[in-house]
């Protein structure tokens, strides 16, 4: 099994622990994991702003570095969930619709195809877990509160092999933390409330750690907890995953 | 994009201004989102009702000329006067003919999101025609001359201390009492007055059967029975996509509606209305207004099946920290977000935007509208369109050229990080939205795609 490894662009860019993490934690488990270099994202800023016809230079790019690969990972559920719905080529449909299916969310890759059950992890910690909307509602990552149906939590069960660490309870446990892509900048005043309230929630229940499994979310909460000059500090799940 | 339109963010920027009143505002309808958890979550059988009554609504939208034709022969068989209005100005111009017809200056209206839509008090009263709301909520935001807020709470966005004012301003009551039960009980008799004294009534339609011809309307005070029984003339104003086949899908309807608003399971009063008492006249209007172009776009015609029970916006997290009256329209919050700019898309280009796309709207939806796919489409059609900036427009080709090339991205996060280390202030300043209420990542000393090409590489 050949996996490419889709690291989104900030991550690249400002959280390369949280890319370094999925690559280690991936071949940890035994993956032959390949980082194709002229990736860049996956076109999601531009699509959601309302310019998705300018995501075709994206999409070329994304289907060129990753179509000859079994699978594709990213440790983003929002990228991925951009590249599951709006991936495609003009040109090749087929070749666009095939690779989109092969595009995996890092928790849900651990759980649905390498069906892990075991992780060498600790960490003695509280923390907190957050729900990322496009994660949790839109790849079905585990299950929304809205919904009259039987819980489950893929991110969730792998935290549970993690020793040693506690994750606290939540008031409301799949609330948006206010990020949204361009959103936070242009409806900035209800975007920051937002993430003050999400992360209010979890220093409420003494959490000592913010994960989830999307970066962008966090990178916000980061903002609002430092601003707050607070000592919480966020990590992607793969770094809690892969922590020794 | 005119400057002059009324903008979803600033008007927010402006409600958050009062941090402690937009946390109330959240936690109250956070309330009532809880309240709906649990009355639904009693019902093992509730993705199957949703599913159901979605179907319905398909069948309805896929037949809806059929249904409305066989609803006036129905309802015109029962004795009811149907009427036909294309748009809002036709409907109020029928509702004033009706009224002058009988020479009545004077009506009740029980709550009817339509009539709102229509502007029908504004415009009635220019036509020397006075309107009281009858609905509490409906009549306190009536009195502090404001629009609803929010379809099935009007004035959720009011403080009980703002309402005591308003009553002692305009009914009477003693400065500074914000009892509730002492204003309803004020609001109760000032409204009774009203009732027995109006010879015009008019209602909103909930649902309109079309195998009957009749009817119903749900309140939870029976002031749409007070009106209706006690006037004349009772009007009822109703949106074309109103109509379902038979009376048996009420079962349907009836047990999501109230369960998804506020959690009861049922309205207090659900009135059935088939024709009119003898001596009395009872009308119709079905009114489309914008809905069948909504029915020719193929990607909104869904939002049509909506039955008003605003639960999308007692879940949305941007509503609750925004008001309804940022959204600028009747109809507020997520489904208003979706069926304003099918009115006015220039007037309305910035809702879609007002969402993060967390798709919880979609998920409490009881008739399975995919609001929150819909917000997404609108955004490319509105942009498609040309309402967008042009500094937007010039922003996102930019991004879109740097992140279709390799070279100039990878150039330009190290700039980028660059700058973040060496020269925050040219970052962290006014001008950038995301830092006034938050600090900006702190820059790495390399990518990830740098440190790779160090350590991976040759792999």
């Amino acid at each position: 099994m050949r996996v490419g490894l889709f690291i989104p662009c900030y991550v690249d860019q400002f959280y390369p622990d949280a890319a370094k993490a999925t690559l280690q934690l991936l071949e940890k488990l035994g993956v032959d994991v390949i980082y194709p270099p002229k990736q860049t994202c996956c076109g999601q800023p531009m699509a959601n702003s309302g310019f998705e016809h300018l995501a075709g230079g994206c999409n070329e790019l994304f289907i060129k570095n990753f179509a000859e690969f079994d699978y594709v990972v990213a440790p983003s559920g929002s990228c991925v969930l951009h590249i599951r719905e709006h991936l495609h080529d003009d040109k090749n449909p087929e070749v666009a619709a095939q690779l989109s299916s092969k595009v995996y969310e890092l928790t849900s890759f651990l759980t649905d195809v390498l069906k892990v059950t075991y992780l060498p992890a600790k960490f003695p910690h509280k923390v907190g877990f957050h729900q990322s909307c496009h994660g949790q509602r839109g790849l079905h990552l585990s299950q929304m509160s809205e919904l009259v149906a039987p819980g489950f939590s893929k991110p969730g069960s792998l935290l549970n092999m993690v020793e040693g660490i506690e994750i606290v309870p939540l008031n409301r446990i799949d609330e948006c933390c206010g990020f949204g892509g361009t959103f936070c900048v242009v409806e900035e005043a209800v975007s920051a409330k937002m993430g003050k309230d999400r992360v209010e929630d979890h220093l409420e229940h003494a959490a000592e750690f913010i994960t989830g499994v999307d970066m962008s979310c966090l990178m916000h909460m980061e903002g609002i907890l430092n601003r707050k000059g607070s000592k919480v500090k966020v990590l992607h799940i793969a770094e809690i995953l892969n922590g020794e | 994009m005119n400057i002059d339109v009324k903008d979803h963010a600033a008007l927010s920027d402006v409600f958050n201004e009062d941090e402690d009143r937009v946390n109330w505002h959240d936690e109250t309808l956070w309330w009532i989102r809880q309240k709906r958890d649990k009355a639904v979550n009693q019902l093992p059988e509730w993705e199957s009702l949703r599913e159901t009554a979605s179907q319905i609504k398909n069948n309805v939208l896929s037949y809806l000329s059929n249904y409305l034709q066989q609803f006036e022969a129905n309802a015109t068989k029962n004795g009811i006067k149907i009427h036909w209005a294309a748009d809002a100005k036709e409907h109020n111009e029928i509702v004033l003919g009706l009224l002058q017809s009988k020479q009545v200056k004077q009506m009740v209206k029980s709550k009817s999101m339509l009539t709102e839509e229509c502007h029908l008090n504004e415009f009635l009263a220019e036509n020397g025609i006075d309107v009281i709301d009858s609905d509490l909520g409906e009549r306190i935001v009536q009195l502090a001359k404001e629009p609803p807020s929010h379809i099935v709470l009007p004035c959720i966005h009011k403080k009980k201390e703002e309402i005591g004012e308003l009553f002692h301003q305009h009914l009477g009551t003693p400065a500074g009492n914000a009892d509730p039960q002492f204003l309803t009980e004020t609001a109760r008799q000032h409204l009774r007055e009203t009732f027995l004294t109006r010879k015009a009534a008019l209602t909103g339609v909930n649902f309109a059967v079309a195998a009957t011809g009749e009817f119903v309307v749900c309140t939870n005070e029976g002031n749409a029975d007070m009106g209706a029984h006690l006037a004349d003339i009772h009007i009822a104003s109703m949106g074309i996509e109103k109509i379902i086949p038979e009376r048996k899908h009420l079962g349907v309807f009836l047990r999501l509606l109230t369960r998804s608003a506020t959690g009861q399971p049922i309205t207090t009063y659900s009135s059935h209305f088939n024709k009119p008492r003898p001596g009395q006249e009872m009308h119709i209007i079905i009114v489309d207004n914008g809905r069948t172009i909504q029915l020719g776009r193929e990607d909104f015609r869904n939002s049509l099946k909506c039955i008003r029970c605003g639960a999308c916006m007692n879940t949305c997290p941007v509503y609750r920290r925004s008001g309804g009256h940022s959204y600028h329209n009747a109809i507020s919050g997520p489904i208003g977000s979706i069926l304003a700019p099918n009115l006015d898309m220039e007037k309305y280009a910035d809702l879609p935007f007002a969402s993060t796309l967390c798709g919880s709207c979609s998920n409490v939806c009881p008739v399975k509208i995919d609001i929150h796919q819909q917000l997404y489409k609108w955004r490319q059609v509105i942009v498609k369109n040309g309402y967008a900036t042009t500094a937007k427009k010039a922003s996102m080709r930019l991004m879109s050229f740097t992140l279709s090339t390799p070279s100039v991205y990878h150039v330009g996060g190290k700039a980028g990080r660059w700058v973040l280390k060496h020269a925050p202030f040219a970052v962290n300043n006014k001008f950038n939205p995301w830092y006034k209420h938050r600090d900006m990542p702190e820059p790495p000393k390399e990518s990830f795609g740098e440190w790779y090409a160090k350590n991976k590489n040759g792999r």
